[in-house]
């Protein structure tokens, strides 16, 4: 008796446990996302293929002398050492530039700041600049440190020179700053106020609580949002060349530093732009300064890993 | 009832100088006694009226416990005594908060100088995210305390009656410590500045009964040499610990419809608990509101 009325029970259980039908949409909506990764795999797999490729064949018939070499009209002699050294150079402009304004700006903002409608405006403007296309930055750049800091000469006039790495650095040290600011202001943001409290409680004042709480505890987060800037400082094409750099060969001299800065100069977008454009003869080193500039990014970011991952275990 | 009407506005609406009329049991009796006096203290944020028209003198080395329902105003009037209100924008604060004969709220007071003397544990454990031996240090260095820093932390860990859990692990970080550790880290980390006046706001709100018990354990050991005031929503935790307790209400007006923190009775603790003067107090000890 009972034992029927368990197996009656069960089959009960059972049935009400089997799936009634089965979930046909959503299993297609699985589908539907494996098959959106595969294509974002694919494309990505084909063009480091292809980078990788012409890079491979490069490496393997001159090896580091493509790095070391400047520009040249022959393929087999274009190295890009130039373009190098003018993102590096870059980088640098960025980094002492936009990374000191950018983080005090957030730090006022996020700290100092009463929050009313001046501030919110502000706020939002920078959130939208950072939606503003580079190339109108390059624009920018052309008008202010090209003409009225350069006086339009290529020879060096103004305190720019120009069409100069100091005119191009301060372009991309401002197209970078909204970045910097706002991922700056949320890393600061996102530092418990319960922290901010505890400092003032035993009597410490704003800049100390900013300084020896409120920065530490935000610089993870800072230093994400740093190395994104410069990431896409070096990969950004259009603003350098509406500045003017260099695509093809030319040659610095025996210049001194400053008249470096102030003279003729090119990055790595911008030689990939001017091989690219050339004859099918340069297909491979286009794609060798392509992996070059690939490897550069890898490291820069590969660095602020490793910071950010130091920085949190001191604490 | 007259008599007990007069005892009610006689400690509610203290007088800046000492009084004859003054109870016995009124243990301020006299300015030397007082850390605090508060007079006419009223609190907006925006247009919102948190608290209105507080009166009260706070005695020296005594244990004042504020209590009240929700909403009270109690741990906003708390954060007036350390100008911790400054620290919200829409906050203002009228009347004044006189602390061993000056006013916190003059012109010329410096609200950092205010914190370093008064100082304060919060509801729930914050330590910094740094090693123990760093959350105590980081208040005597910001302040320029002169000695031994290895000293300094020793003897606030041993006042806060942690030295021995946590000597063998300084260098940790005091995340790893459990929460009425932490707590007592942060009362440990209060008395490093060597403060004048611990304000405690629910201190034990977030900890479990043992460690709580503990917490009080060390404030009626704190209060030979500093003066606490404790907010709490624990009515037996302040008829246990406290000297002296202020009872607070909300006054609902509907015509208006806003809420108002006022005080309603300010007492000896024992007073408050076995035969408060105002029925609303009653009410709240006994259970029927709050």
């Amino acid at each position: 008796m009972s034992a029927t009325r368990t197996t009656i029970a069960t089959v009960a259980v059972e049935r009400s446990l089997a799936a009634r039908k089965r979930d046909w949409l959503g299993q297609a909506f699985q589908v539907l996302l494996l098959l959106s990764l595969i294509v974002a795999l694919a494309i990505i797999v084909f063009l480091l293929s292809n980078v990788v490729g012409g890079a491979w064949r490069v490496w393997h018939t001159r090896g580091t002398d493509f790095l070391s070499q400047g520009g040249s009209r022959q393929a087999e002699a274009a190295g890009v050492w130039q373009g190098i050294r003018g993102t590096l150079t870059l980088v640098v402009f960025v980094v002492f530039l936009a990374f000191p304004i950018g983080i005090a700006t957030a730090v006022y903002l996020e700290e100092y700041a009463h929050d009313n409608a001046f501030t919110k405006f502000i706020s939002v403007n920078i959130r939208n600049l950072t939606g503003v296309p580079s190339v109108v930055y390059g624009l920018l750049g052309l008008a202010v440190f090209v003409r009225a800091f350069g006086l339009d000469r290529n020879d060096g006039g103004g305190f720019t020179g120009g069409k100069s790495v100091i005119s191009a650095g301060l372009t991309l040290a401002v197209l970078v700053l909204p970045i910097v600011i706002i991922t700056s202001a949320e890393a600061i943001r996102a530092v418990p106020g319960a922290i901010r409290e505890a400092g003032y409680g035993v009597g410490a004042s704003r800049w100390e609580v900013t300084r020896m709480l409120v920065l530490p505890s935000a610089a993870p987060g800072i230093l994400t949002g740093t190395v994104l800037a410069i990431s896409r400082a070096m990969g950004e094409a259009a603003p350098i060349l509406l500045i003017g750099a260099n695509t093809g060969f030319f040659s610095s001299g025996n210049q001194d530093f400053v008249e470096q800065l102030r003279g003729t100069f090119t990055a790595l977008p911008a030689v990939i732009f001017g091989w690219a454009r050339e004859t099918s003869e340069f297909r491979d080193v286009t794609a060798a300064a392509i992996f070059v500039l690939l490897v550069i990014t890898v490291l820069a970011n590969g660095t602020a890993v490793w910071l950010r991952n130091r920085f949190e275990k001191q604490w | 009832m007259s008599q007990q009407v007069k005892e009610h506005s006689m400690v509610t609406v203290a007088l800046p100088a000492p009084s004859p009329e003054r109870t016995p049991n009124t243990a301020a009796s006299t300015d030397d006694d007082t850390v605090f006096a508060l007079r006419g203290v009223n609190v907006h944020y925006a247009s919102f009226h948190a608290v209105r028209d507080i009166e009260m003198e706070i005695p020296r080395r005594q244990i004042t416990a504020l209590i009240g329902p929700s909403g009270c105003g109690k741990s906003t009037l708390l954060r007036c005594l350390n100008r911790m209100n400054d620290l919200i924008p829409t906050a203002k604060v009228s009347g004044s908060v006189v602390y061993n004969g000056e006013n916190l709220y003059d012109s010329y007071v410096d609200a950092v100088e205010v914190r370093r003397r008064i100082g304060m544990v919060f509801q729930k454990p914050n330590p910094f995210p740094k090693s123990i031996y760093d959350n105590i240090a980081f208040g005597p260095k910001v302040n320029g305390i002169k000695g031994n820093m290895d000293d300094i932390v020793e003897q606030a860990l041993r006042d806060a009656a942690l030295w021995d859990e946590v000597k063998d692990k300084l260098k940790q970080n005091a995340y790893g410590l459990s929460g009425g550790q932490q707590q007592r880290m942060c009362i440990a980390r209060a008395i490093a500045v060597q403060p004048d006046v611990i304000l405690m706001d629910e201190p034990c709100s977030a900890l479990d009964p043992i460690a709580s018990a503990r917490i009080e354990d060390l404030m009626t050991e704190l209060k030979a040499q500093y003066t606490i005031v404790i907010v709490t929503h624990n009515m037996q935790q302040a008829a246990r610990v406290s000297d002296r307790t202020a009872f607070f209400t909300v006054e609902v007006d509907e015509a208006l419809s806003s809420r108002t923190g006022i005080l309603v009775e300010f007492d000896t603790a024992q007073r408050i608990f076995t035969n408060p003067s105002d029925s609303r107090t009653e009410a709240y000890i006994t259970g029927r509101f709050g």
